[in-house]
């Protein structure tokens, strides 16, 4: 039996990554796939903190955010198609109407 | 043999990850997060987890990717207009900040000192299943509101007229 330190440790990565895509990337179908990553690693470290406390409580919260991670998606890659049929482009540095 | 397993896939969860955010195509990225997933859904059966496990791999990797690689293919941006990126400036910035990130993650989880102890039944189809009818019930039947109002939202974003 391993500690869930590690797991912990493993989640953060994970979660890091997927900072660094979201922050560092253009387009724009990378950025939703970090999202991905970082709902990935909070759900790690919810399993392994679960099944440390014998709790199944973890399991639950990590089942809620994997409906949400996919809503998220089916959400996101639609705003997507829309703003690829009006401008016809996914890099989010050309898409800056929004900006002040 | 856990610590084997936890090494190995989570190399592979990490470096997925990595080569999922460096990639320049899309649909490349697509195919290393269906990997990652693999490996994440791995370490879940590891913590015993087997019901998140399977939804891991028929949600995650089964429809959610599925989607994406259908709107990589849908939308079809043709090589020579995928956006130019190099790593200069604030994003050179934002991965030592992600690594700081890291390492400030790497020394809370120290910290956290917690000691192995037998996992109860805390991940079976069973008990999840009793948590999500008894206790969670209403955040379960919330959640598919938010299921309904996501695929609503979708076709009504997506769609040319309605």
């Amino acid at each position: 039996m391993m500690e869930p330190s590690a797991y912990l440790l493993l989640s953060g990565i994970l979660f890091g990554i997927g900072v660094t895509g979201v922050v560092a990337r253009k387009n724009a179908l990378i950025i939703l796939m970090s999202v991905e990553i970082m709902l990935n690693a909070v759900n790690v470290a919810f399993i392994a903190i679960g099944s440390y406390l014998g709790d199944v409580t973890g399991g639950v919260f990590a089942f809620m955010v994997m409906t949400v991670a996919a809503a998220e998606a089916a959400v996101g890659l639609a705003i997507l198609i829309a703003i690829y049929r009006l401008k016809e482009t996914i890099d989010i540095t050309e898409l800056s109407v929004l900006k002040w | 043999m856990e610590p084997i397993l936890f090494i190995v896939f989570g190399a592979i969860a990490v470096g997925g990850s990595i080569m999922v955010v460096t990639r320049r195509h899309p649909l490349a990225s697509a195919l290393y997060l269906i990997l990652t997933l693999f490996a994440v859904a791995a370490l879940f059966v590891l913590r015993q987890a087997h019901f998140l496990a399977a939804i891991q791999v028929i949600v995650y990797a089964g429809a959610v990717v599925v989607l994406f690689i259908f709107v990589i293919m849908l939308i079809n941006v043709p090589e020579s207009r995928l956006p130019v990126e190099r790593l200069t400036g604030v994003r050179f910035l934002a991965v030592i900040v992600a690594g700081l990130l890291i390492l400030e993650g790497a020394l809370v989880a120290r910290r956290f000192g917690l000691a192995g102890t037998p996992a109860a039944d805390s991940g079976s189809v069973e008990a999840v299943g009793r948590a999500l009818f008894t206790d969670y019930l209403l955040a379960f039947e919330v959640t598919s509101v938010l299921l309904l109002a996501a695929v609503i939202g979708a076709i009504a974003l997506a769609k040319k007229k309605i």
